[in-house]
């Protein structure tokens, strides 16, 4: 924690509204909708007038306009000794207080319209909380940039987060990898496929075409959603180690801050599909649990699955593997080829083992995956055997860990593996429970060289991005694309 | 420690497997009767009596369907964990570490209550968890939902 006497004063003058131009920059939530509004009226309007569906859009407009109007006018904050208040709210009085002590991170956001407005939205994230807790939308660049740094002034060292062993880059994709991965998935093919088709069909019986056309178009429209979400969810992809877990920024209109805190991982999941396999590239998602939101019964504490590389080399998946589990590498064993029988497909990649500390298998024929569960996290140890393996002397052995399905499969071993595996993995998670481990990326030094330069999440939290040259952070920072410099004091 | 000693393992009260027949009896006689009504009105009393004893042999089929799954139900309170095994088809064994417990839910439906048995189930972060164990005699169930609680809460690990 940082002495109290260089903290930027945080003013207090009673309550501050948001930026005026904010029910205009909330209209650019809308765009995507009212863009494909527009299209397929003026595809309709070819045979009906043009007019009153365009009408229609005005009044739309008009309407959130009005919306975000009153948003505005019932929307105030303010600063009150070590608490941020936020009122809002014209029927339903929605007041919060969030303690300063207890902010995890503050997000900048900006969306393409608020870029262009110069305004900013700030989302606030307390300490052991998977999501948003507080809002400003929007606040002035100039304003969000100095209360976002007062705001994390109170409890994020910069000068720890900076020089200690955590704090490295870990992982960036490449624009052009994005795309080509993008491009070479299923939803692509059959995007191009349905096209195709339709071109071809057109060519022969236009009648036909137009048919099909119109009851495709549904399909053609989700699909491209699908693509364009990925694209522009992922463009930027960058993550860095932070004190309390991994730092992702991603996004291309909106900038997305989030954490995956160590401590919380469930289960890593390495996704190799089919199309990728000659490029090596891979995936890896995280299940992490949360920990506020949990539904009434209990059953299935939220889990989120998060992408923590959404495409990368062998290589950097192996990397962060490293940081995040400590690069488990048990010694795998296919099940008997009897198996086979049973799983003619699936066969090929079927394997599984375990160490001390994890239990990893590998499933899947088109999506070869490979998933690592920690035994500390194990809820329970369950042995299937069904119809079909009984007679094949077989078994399968789950690790299962929070939520709907997340668990490692040791599938279609043999029976009596199968007894000592449940013996052996129950035992594993009893010890693995008592005494949990820190994540390696706390524990053990990286020497961080070899990450190449460029823009990454500041690890300190207080700017959005800082630059790493030649194996150290510099001073240069930026926030929402503007530069400033602030020293690092370390003697890294 | 082991799974196959079969001295330690629990199982339910004879009074499910009583309930279950008592189920597939009532729905055989309701179905055997209205259909073999239907029929005989409709085709003559040869085709009532062919539907009568159709339905005869799949009440017994199903009987004997559930008796193999009631004696396949059996649970084991080991020291750490607790062991529930269940199915004939699919055969499964959950081991549920107490400490992974979030909590023990006793359920009674209408009918469970007629012949005073209740259900427990033992609820964890993971939804495959699945240990549950029907037909305990009430005071059986209470005992099981008192220890589960009291060991879960010594031995509590966090997610």
């Amino acid at each position: 924690m940082t002495n109290d006497t260089d903290l930027p004063a945080l003013p207090d003058d009673g309550w501050r509204r948001l930026h005026p131009l904010s029910p205009v920059a909330r209209i650019g939530r809308l765009i995507p909708a009212l863009l494909l509004l527009l299209v397929v009226s003026t595809v309709h309007s070819k045979v009906e007038n043009r007019t009153a569906e365009t009408d229609y859009l005005v009044v739309l407009a008009l309407l959130s306009m009005l919306y975000g109007y009153i948003h505005w006018m019932v929307t105030r904050w303010r600063i009150e000794g070590d608490t941020l208040r936020i009122e809002t709210g014209l029927i339903r009085k929605d007041s919060r207080r969030l303690p300063l002590a207890r902010i995890q991170a503050v997000d900048l956001v900006r969306p393409l319209l608020a870029r262009m407005l110069g305004v900013a939205e700030l989302r606030i994230r307390l300490a052991g909380s998977g999501s948003t807790d507080g809002k400003l939308a929007f606040l002035g660049m100039g304003e969000a940039t100095e209360l976002r740094m007062a705001l994390l002034a109170r409890h994020v060292d910069t000068e720890t987060a900076l020089s200690s062993n955590t704090g490295l880059p870990m992982a960036r994709v490449p624009t052009g990898r994005l795309i080509a991965s993008v491009v070479l998935s299923l939803v692509t093919i059959l995007l191009v496929g349905i096209t195709a088709t339709l071109a071809v069909l057109d060519a022969l019986e236009p009648r036909t075409a137009a048919a099909a056309a119109g009851f495709l178009a549904v399909y053609l429209f989700s699909f491209a959603g699908i693509v364009w979400r990925r694209l522009s969810g992922q463009y930027s992809f960058m993550a860095v180690e932070g004190p309390e877990g991994v730092r992702i920024t991603r996004g291309l209109l909106a900038t997305i801050s989030e954490t995956v805190p160590y401590g919380r991982i469930q289960a890593v999941r390495q996704v190799e599909p089919l199309l990728w396999r000659p490029f090596r590239w891979c995936r890896l998602e995280v299940d992490i649990a949360g920990a506020t939101a949990r539904n009434q019964r209990g059953e299935g504490t939220s889990v989120v699955r998060k992408a923590l590389l959404p495409v990368g080399t062998g290589q950097d998946a192996w990397h962060l593997l490293a940081r995040l589990l400590g690069a488990p590498d048990p010694a795998r064993t296919p099940p008997p080829r009897r198996a086979r029988l049973k799983a003619p497909l699936s066969f090929h990649f079927l394997s599984a083992g375990y160490d001390d500390t994890h239990a990893m298998c590998v499933t899947g024929r088109i999506n070869r995956t490979t998933t690592w569960v920690p035994f500390e996290k194990t809820q329970s140890v369950r042995r299937v055997q069904g119809p079909l393996q009984r007679p094949l002397g077989l078994a399968t052995v789950h690790v299962d860990v929070a939520g709907k399905r997340t668990r490692a499969e040791f599938r279609d071993r043999p029976e009596e593996e199968a007894d000592r595996l449940v013996e052996e993995l129950t035992a594993l998670s009893r010890t693995a429970r008592h005494e949990p481990r820190p994540a390696p990326a706390l524990s053990a030094a990286d020497d961080g060289q070899g990450i190449p330069s460029g823009w990454y999440p500041d690890p300190s939290g207080r700017h959005q991005h800082r630059y790493w040259h030649d194996g150290r952070w510099t001073e240069q920072v930026s926030n929402g694309g503007r530069r400033s410099s602030e020293p690092v004091t370390s003697t890294r | 420690m082991s799974f196959s000693d079969e001295r330690d393992w629990l199982r339910p009260s004879p009074g499910l497997w009583r309930m279950r027949r008592t189920e597939v009896a009532i729905v055989t006689v309701v179905l055997a009767a209205f259909l073999g009504l239907s029929f005989l009105g409709a085709m003559g009393p040869v085709a009532g009596l062919v539907t009568v004893l159709v339905l005869a042999g799949l009440g017994a089929t199903m009987g004997w369907f559930l008796r193999r799954r009631f004696r396949a139900w059996r649970y084991q309170e080991r020291h750490d964990d607790l062991l529930v095994a269940r199915g004939v088809m699919v055969q499964r064994l959950s081991v549920v570490p107490y400490g992974r417990m979030q909590f023990v839910e006793v359920t009674a439906g209408p009918i469970e209550r007629l012949f005073n048995l209740s259900t427990v189930k033992l609820h964890t972060a993971a939804a495959a968890s699945d240990a549950r164990i029907p037909g305990l005699e009430k005071a059986e169930a209470a005992r099981l939902r008192d220890r589960l609680t009291e060991l879960g809460e010594s031995m509590a690990a966090g997610m």
